[in-house]
């Protein structure tokens, strides 16, 4: 069976196999008759796509073709898209039409890329399981009765059934790596500053970053040195050169030292998740690396520390959602405080609400010190664990996620439960580490994620261990039953 | 018992770049609402902040102004409140790690004594933009133009004691800020607000009283005012045993009174926390050394030097120096005309009284230094007299030349011709015998008085163009005879 990459796809064009017309028609056909299984797009923009999918062919015709030219990708609706809806996955967005583009969007663009749509979302990127949004939650292609991971759900999901060949994603607290792992996709979630912010809808300020989700870490590559780079309209961003990261794939894995966290393979992990990573790492043994246990004593603080500093930014950046300027306003409001409490009750979901009252609570006088204040220097004592660790490896690996997808709905009066399903992603936001997941294999037929962390800005590093392990394994190919191939 | 007023201020300086802290759009006062507004002052999904360098540059220019200390890491925190004209629903402040520390300034008082008043720190924020509640039919309508405009807020210690020493800060400040070019301290387009905090005590106490205080007031005058009345009011409740309530007042002018803001608007908990969006501000010796390069002879040390060179009143070298315009245009008064003395009346008297009357500004006078310097250099070589003087600057002033060219067409040089003056002289004794008769049997005190009626009747007969000095002499010379 034949599985799409973004590199199959430029050499296909570039032989003059396939039109980049074709193609996206192709993915539009695909999304229309197969995503009302799965709830992945919320936005379908097909005219824009095939416009830019024969200018991209015009282009490539006159010799001038660019990097990323006709390619098809899903954005996640966290995404500004000028002219096009950018609900975030939220009622308080469903009228919100951007007049810019995110910065990842104008640099994709600018690179030919083609955009068949918007991708659901967990509202606000809060969610590890896309069952909080607004336009419904999202099937996983491999199991449509479980979910596909969040809150770049849509993302994946599209992705996995081959409704695109690849799609962006933004990660939080695993919001790339854990539907990647759930959906057998390679989601790269870069260090902190190495991708713009600007116009995608903050969640956590000091946690956000975008990134790709793709069937290989050599397309993963193509992405990011597409949309890495110092932003000047976002002082976080970091002026540092952009490596050609899909030249560097090569590097062998002979003499890598990987470091295996001992808190991450403990009790909590299931077994089957267990024995499909360590089959992963005898490959990674087997192929030259050598393996070393590590400690990162802080681990478990991950979570707690997370729970605070996310919700107390969230708090505060949600707050320009009021009804005032843009967005959803309450019907006839009657005086401020009306139009302000009827607007965002109406207007966020309940998970939404939830963190908003958890980060308004961690900040409020009185209890700063003992929430924000504490979280902060836990989040320094993580990123120290992790700074000394590779001190001694050159990368870090173990599970994605602890479990694998769960049923919809099956968790839904506890979500205390889904919180804790982001053990081992969160700590890598809080110490700013880029990390990605790669399909390593499948447990009771559905796929399981490593995690591979590296050093700040090592990227490079990231997607040539990656790319080594895909070149020597095949789990990557592996599509869903139901949704394999191309139609 | 007798009371102790203690105030502090805190003074909102709108800072004078080309574009807002944290977007760049245009700062400038007035435009179609919402012209001046985008997508980062509107807080559109995904917009961030970036800091403009310019503010940095003035927040550590001020902090050098009062040698404070400077906030070699200062950091911008988020102040939550929802307010519509805040877009954001926070407004970018600083709270822990302000740009500058603490300082200190000295204020001359109208007496000539001298007050220290102490800085607690100054921050850099954002301004918020305007409600406008008319014309919306019952709505509220929302300008963002000013949200986003830079302002510098300085806190005072509670070391003013009066409202004389309130105003004297406040000018201070206001002339500090202006001399730096920090801010063009235009307080009737709210380049400047103030924020004034008021408790009473016992004379003689250590303890501070409960304060009040009173926001946005925004002119020096009202600021006078908001103090006398809030002073009375605090007054006549300690006086009557009561207890003042800690809370947020406003003062209202129509009303010449303060009266408590609801509750609601000020209970406010602000959760500020560090801002995410942007990295602490690092401020480096270089920096720092770069800055002060660019220094400009500040109040005091102008002040000093007026007293110094110039010889002038310590009152008058501070009302010269307080306003950089005004100080150099005294300067070059005094170096066209070669008389300090009379250049610093000229400008505190005269050109003030002219500005004041026409409401224009110093920057906008229509006699230029160098004009004005030549007119005065006319009374100093006997061409005109002082009194002479005056008619010719209000024709300067209404554009009608030079002093020379009004002073030629209009016939009025002096006379100083001995030989002409005497034949005058001597014709206005002939006519009045009888008053010669009376001056010469007259006393030494009565002469002195009575001389003047022979001055003017000689100043009557010239046009007023007879050179007094002499006249006198030649008068004193004649009637003795």
């Amino acid at each position: 069976m034949h599985v799409h990459t973004i590199a199959g796809l430029l050499s296909g064009m570039a032989a003059g196999q396939f039109s980049s017309a074709e193609i996206t028609s192709d993915y539009l056909q695909r999304i229309a008759s197969q995503d009302q299984q799965l709830n992945s797009f919320i936005t379908v923009t097909e005219e824009l796509a095939l416009t830019q999918a024969r200018a991209a062919d015009e282009r490539r015709a006159r010799g001038e073709g660019l990097k990323l030219d006709g390619i098809p990708l899903a954005h996640k609706d966290i995404f500004c898209t000028q002219g096009t809806k950018t609900s975030c996955g939220s009622r308080m967005l469903d009228n919100f039409i951007p007049p810019y583009d995110a910065t990842v969007i104008k640099a994709l663009n600018a690179a030919g890329s083609v955009c068949l749509g918007k991708t659901n979302m967990d509202e606000f990127a809060m969610g590890s399981s896309n069952e909080n949004s607004y336009f419904g939650p999202v099937r996983n292609p491999w199991d449509t009765d479980c979910v596909p991971g969040g809150s770049s759900g849509g993302s994946a999901a599209a992705v996995a059934a081959g409704l695109a060949v690849a799609a962006t994603g933004t990660d939080t607290g695993g919001s790339i790596r854990q539907p990647a792992a759930f959906c057998g996709l390679t989601g790269l979630k870069p260090t902190y500053g190495r991708v713009s912010r600007l116009g995608m809808v903050a969640f956590a300020s000091s946690l956000d970053q975008g990134g790709p989700l793709t069937r290989t870490a050599e397309d993963a590559a193509l992405l990011l040195e597409v949309i890495a780079g110092v932003d000047p309209a976002d002082s976080t961003s970091a002026d540092r050169p952009v490596p050609r990261y899909s030249e560097a794939l090569a590097q062998s894995l002979a003499g890598l030292r990987i470091g295996l966290p001992q808190e991450f393979f403990g009790s909590g992990l299931d077994a089957g998740i267990g024995s499909v990573i360590n089959a992963a790492l005898k490959e990674f043994e087997a192929l030259g690396a050598q393996l070393v246990e590590i400690n990162l004593p802080h681990a478990n603080l991950a979570i707690p520390a997370y729970y605070v500093i996310a919700p107390a930014e969230a708090s505060t950046n949600l707050s320009r959602f009021d009804g005032v300027r843009y967005g959803y306003r309450c019907e006839d409001p009657t005086d401020l405080e009306d139009l302000y409490t009827r607007s965002r009750e109406e207007g966020f979901g309940d998970e939404v609400k939830r963190r908003i009252l958890v980060g308004t609570y961690a900040l409020s006088a009185g209890y700063y010190d003992a929430y924000y204040r504490k979280a902060q220097q836990v989040r320094r004592l993580i990123q120290s664990d992790y700074l000394n660790a590779f001190k001694e490896v050159d990368v870090i690996m173990g599970p994605t996620t602890p479990n694998p997808a769960w049923a919809i709905g099956s968790k839904e009066s506890d979500p205390v439960s889904v919180y804790l399903e982001d053990i081992y992603t969160l700590g890598v936001n809080l110490a700013g580490l880029p990390a990605i997941s790669v399909p390593a294999g499948l447990s009771d037929r559905k796929p399981v994620g490593l995690q591979i962390i590296g050093q700040h800005f090592d990227e490079s590093r990231l997607l040539s261990t990656a790319h080594q392990f895909q070149l020597a394994t095949d789990w990557h190919t592996l599509t869903p039953p139901g949704f394999g191939g191309k139609s | 018992m007798n009371w102790e007023m203690v105030i502090g201020l805190e003074i909102h300086v709108q800072l004078a770049t080309r574009s807002k802290i944290f977007s760049g759009s245009e700062v400038a006062f007035g435009g179609s609402p919402n012209t001046r507004a985008s997508a980062v002052d509107l807080a559109m999904p995904g917009m961030l902040p970036v800091l403009n360098e310019e503010v940095v540059r003035m927040g550590v220019l001020f902090g050098l102004g009062i040698d404070a200390e400077i906030g070699r890491t200062s950091v911008f925190d988020r102040k939550n409140y929802f307010y519509p004209d805040l877009p954001k629903g926070y407004q970018i402040s600083q709270f822990e790690h302000p740009i500058v520390g603490n300082g200190e300034v000295t204020v001359v008082l109208a007496d000539g004594t001298e007050k220290q008043i102490g800085i607690t720190r100054a921050h850099l924020e954002e301004d918020a933009g305007k409600s406008l509640h008319e014309d919306f039919h019952g709505m509220s309508g929302i300008d963002l133009n000013r949200a986003g405009t830079p302002l510098l807020e300085i806190v005072s210690e509670p070391d003013i004691r009066s409202s004389e020493e309130a105003i004297a800060y406040l000018k201070y400040i206001h002339s500090l800020v202006t001399y730096l070019g920090i801010s063009d301290g235009n307080m009737a387009e709210g380049s400047m607000r103030c924020d004034v905090n008021l408790s009473l005590r016992p004379h003689g106490t250590k303890e501070f009283g409960t304060r009040t205080e009173i926001k946005n007031v925004n002119s020096f005058r009202f600021v006078e005012k908001a103090i006398a009345v809030e002073y009375e009011r605090q007054l006549d409740i300690l006086e009557d045993g009561g207890s003042i309530t800690q809370e947020t007042r406003l003062y209202d002018a129509d009303r010449n009174e303060t009266r408590s803001m609801r509750s609601k608007e000020v209970a406010n908990d602000y959760r500020y926390f560090p801002e995410p969006d942007l990295l602490p501000i690092v401020i480096d010796e270089t920096f720092i050394q770069r800055i002060k390069d660019t220094m400009p002879e500040l109040p005091r040390a102008k002040r000093d030097r007026f007293q110094s060179e110039y010889k002038l009143s310590n009152y008058d070298a501070a009302v010269l120096a307080a306003n950089r315009t005004l100080a150099d245009y005294f300067e070059g008064v005094a170096a066209t005309c070669g008389d300090a003395k009379l250049a610093a009346n000229w400008v505190s008297v005269e050109l003030a009284a002219l500005l004041n009357r026409h409401d224009v500004a110093i920057e906008y006078t229509p006699v230029s230094a160098e004009d004005l310097g030549a007119l005065i250099a006319r009374i100093k070589d006997d061409t005109i007299s002082g009194k002479i003087a005056k008619d010719v600057f209000e024709a300067m002033w209404n554009g009608e030349g030079t002093a020379d060219t009004i002073i030629d067409a209009r016939g009025l040089r002096q006379m100083s011709d001995q030989g002409e003056l005497e034949t005058m002289v001597a014709t206005v004794l002939a006519d009045n015998p009888n008053q010669v008769a009376q001056y010469r049997a007259a006393d030494e005190t009565k002469q002195k008085k009575m001389l003047g009626f022979f001055v003017g009747q000689v100043m009557k007969a010239s046009r007023g163009q007879a050179n007094p000095g002499l006249v006198n002499k030649l008068l004193n010379q004649k009637l003795a005879g």
